[in-house]
């Protein structure tokens, strides 16, 4: 007999609801209707392990190692974080996302949230070296009543940080199981599997305890009586009940128990910044921090935009898909069903979906993904990654964003269709809607940056680069400056705890990489299929031809370009890369390089990009953003152009 | 005076965080009301960093700006080690 794992969901705080359900019911993990989840099989008798530990904290090692290969990564049903769950014997482990406290601040603590509150046994991953903040969320779990086993990791960089931490004395003032671990090199995990069947609910507070009693009667378990005293209004809505208003007094409280339990059981031995304190402090300094950010943006632009673009892609766009497959497809396409129709044209014509669209994710946007996912993933696990938030901060706050915004922006250039979905990771709403707008106006994204560049060393050379690339800065900084301005709602502000910086472990960077690319390509893969479906369609009805003759005035007398732009810009519709490859076969020279490029960059996102703008911030929201890529390209493009021939 | 008028260096006790989240994620920290930081420093063209015991946090220049500190006397075992205590 099997059964699925269920798990409870709430409404997104402070986001839209994102899937249809009225009272929401129980979801079942796996056929959510959102976000194309899937089933994990266990017996009906199965326990929930759910690991629950800080961000950066090495949980997912323990994961990796608990579960095997044999792992599900889907999007919580009802909001957009992805977990993992796996089996491990009889049991189903569940990861959650990094968080510092359960309740529904973010979209992560609300997965997070809504998983451990029906866990079976909770093994919470705690940094010995920090365990000022992390002890917060373990007696977080242990006054919500959960069976706990701690994991106390990282005792070996705690020592070569000069800290002694007494296991025995933390399990004694916790009342549960405390296994000393080093992720990293696997050691006590066998330990900490062991002391699963061993987990206990540990030491609350007795006037909390009592608080937690009197709500039993109207609230599902003590787990949920604990987050409705902490104000979590989800939580209260859903029993019936309202929010306690006690979270402040309770907070410190806990804080209080948490720094007493610290002082019991760390002691200091050694004295002094190590070296990568200090190496940390420098990369935020900006004297010291911004030369070593654009350091890396070049070993970046190297790896990603020249190895991985031209090189990898080279390969796989050039040689293998237009090389082998296409042919192929066109043959059997051909074969099959003749090789004039419509039908012949849809499937495997220009803008065919299975000669196209195939090349398209396979040959070029595959090998980009990865290259990004990796240097992402390397950045986020050496602890580099909240540093280069914080840089950037300061100059973010200008455009209406904080600094956690750097990481879709720094994604955009490589595909602004993924940095649409990291857009995720910010604040709000209102914060969203400012970094997909920038990204969809002002950040030309790795396909076409290829042609781009080429086109401006043969057209100019370093002038016209640096001209290009000022235009571009500063439209994306007026743009930026106006939406902040503009769009309703308030920004959130930097609040990040900065962890140490550590050497990134080879296995878990691929492991992230591996699981945040198949996470795209299945979420996304379709609207590339449906975006040169459509085009298709556009092609083959003759309407492609009809707009480009439409448009040609705008451009000969507006723009100041030869007619035969119109077809780069129509082009630019279908993929943004063919709209600037299409500018190759002009011969355009200086200044006419200049607005061709800049109103190419302006110009609407990809369809794909376009769709995923849609399922992310909704139809009028796209729309605004597709009209007014449409107009501020000709709008500047124009102004540049009549400009240019003042100057000249 | 605010955390974003703190001296680089200087130690210093949290007294008031107006925004409600901030000031239970700040708790969460270990940097809610009434504890003390061993190390602040505003940053120059960045946020505010903030230091206690091995917890580094950044906290954005407008939040810096709504947060009321007081400097704290030094610790008479002035170093590394000395964890800032909640209130």
């Amino acid at each position: 007999m099997r059964a699925e794992i269920h798990a409870r969901s709430a409404p997104a705080a402070g986001t839209k609801e994102p899937c249809a359900a009225g009272d929401r019911p129980e979801y079942d993990l796996g056929h959510a209707a959102c976000h194309g989840s899937r089933a994990v099989q266990a017996p009906e008798d199965a326990r929930r392990i759910v690991l629950v530990g800080n961000p950066n904290v090495g949980k997912s090692l323990f994961f990796n190692a608990f579960t095997g290969l044999y792992v599900d990564v889907s999007n919580y049903p009802g909001t957009t974080v992805a977990i993992s769950s796996g089996r491990m014997g009889d049991d189903v482990v569940l990861d959650t996302p990094g968080i510092y406290g359960v309740s529904s601040f973010n979209d992560e603590e609300i997965v997070a949230r809504d998983i451990v509150v029906d866990a079976d046994v909770v093994l919470n991953v705690v940094d010995a070296a920090h365990l000022e903040r992390d002890l917060f969320l373990t007696l977080q779990l242990v006054d919500m009543g959960l069976p706990l086993v701690v994991a106390l990791n990282m005792v070996d960089e705690a020592e070569a940080r000069g800290m002694r931490v007494d296991a025995a004395e933390l399990s004694r003032s916790l009342g549960v199981p405390v296994v000393p671990t080093v992720a990293t090199s696997r050691k006590g995990f066998l330990e900490a599997q062991s002391a699963m069947a061993e987990a206990r609910v540990g030491t609350s507070d007795p006037v909390l305890q009592e608080r937690i009693v009197g709500l039993l009667d109207r609230v599902r378990t003590p787990g949920e009586a604990l987050l409705v005293l902490e104000d979590d209004p989800f939580i209260a809505e859903r029993n019936g009940v309202e929010p306690q208003g006690l979270r402040d007094e309770i907070y410190l409280g806990r804080r209080r128990r948490v720094n007493a339990v610290v002082a019991r059981v760390v002691m200091h031995t050694g004295e002094g910044l190590d070296l990568r304190t200090r190496l940390g402090h420098a990369l935020l300094r900006p004297l010291t921090g911004i030369p070593a950010l654009l350091v890396l943006l070049f070993i970046m632009y190297e790896i990603i935009g020249v190895f991985v673009a031209q090189t990898v892609v080279g390969f796989t766009e050039g040689t293998i898909m237009q090389g082998y497959v296409e042919p192929l497809i066109r043959q059997v396409v051909g074969a099959v069903v003749g090789t004039t129709g419509v039908l012949y044209q849809l499937l495997a014509g220009d803008f065919g979906v299975l000669t196209l669209t195939v090349t398209y994710i396979f040959g070029l946007l595959l090998p980009l993904v990865i290259g990004f996912y990796l240097m992402m993933s390397l950045l986020e696990d050496s602890g580099y990654l909240p540093r280069i938030a914080a840089l950037s901060d300061r100059m973010m706050t200008v455009v209406g964003l904080n600094g956690r915004a750097i990481i879709p922006m720094i994604l955009g250039f490589g595909c602004i269709t993924m940095a649409t979905i990291t857009t995720r990771i910010l604040g709000n709403e209102r914060e969203r809607r400012i970094a997909t707008a920038l990204m969809a106006f002002a950040i030309p994204c790795s396909a076409q940056l290829g042609v781009i560049t080429g086109l401006l060393a043969g057209a100019g050379g370093l002038s016209l680069t640096v001209a290009y690339a000022v235009i571009m800065v500063v439209i994306f900084g007026v743009l930026g400056v106006l939406m902040a301005r503009f769009v309703p709602g308030e920004s959130t502000d930097l609040l990040i705890d900065l962890p140490p910086l550590r050497v990134p472990q080879p296995m878990n960077v691929l492991t992230k990489t591996y699981r945040k690319t198949v996470m795209f390509m299945r979420e996304v893969g379709l609207y590339f299929v449906v975006g040169s479906l459509l085009l298709g369609i556009l092609q083959v009805t003759g309407l492609l031809v009809s707009a480009q003759a439409w448009l040609a005035p705008l451009t000969e007398e507006w723009l100041l370009l030869p007619r035969e732009t119109a077809t780069a810009f129509i082009m630019g519709f279908v993929r943004r890369d063919f709209g600037a490859a299409g500018l190759y076969s002009l011969g355009l020279s200086g200044a006419d390089v200049l607005v061709a490029l800049v109103t190419i960059t302006l110009f609407v996102p990809c369809i794909a990009s376009v769709l995923v703008i849609t399922k992310e911030r909704g139809k009028s929201f796209a729309a605004f953003v597709w009209v007014g890529s449409v107009v501020l390209a000709f709008l500047f493009g124009g102004v540049l152009a009549h400009f240019a021939e003042r100057l000249t | 005076m605010t955390l974003l008028e703190a001296r680089k260096g200087s130690r210093i006790r949290i007294l008031e965080i107006p925004d409600d989240r901030a000031r239970a994620q700040c708790i969460r920290f270990g940097i809610g009301e009434g504890a003390v930081v061993d190390w602040a420093e505003p940053l120059r063209v960045g946020p505010v960093l903030v230091r206690q015991a091995n917890q580094e946090i950044c906290l954005g220049r407008n939040l810096a700006a709504r947060i009321v500190v007081e400097e704290a006397a030094p610790s008479a075992e002035c170093g590394p080690d000395v964890r800032g205590r909640g209130a």
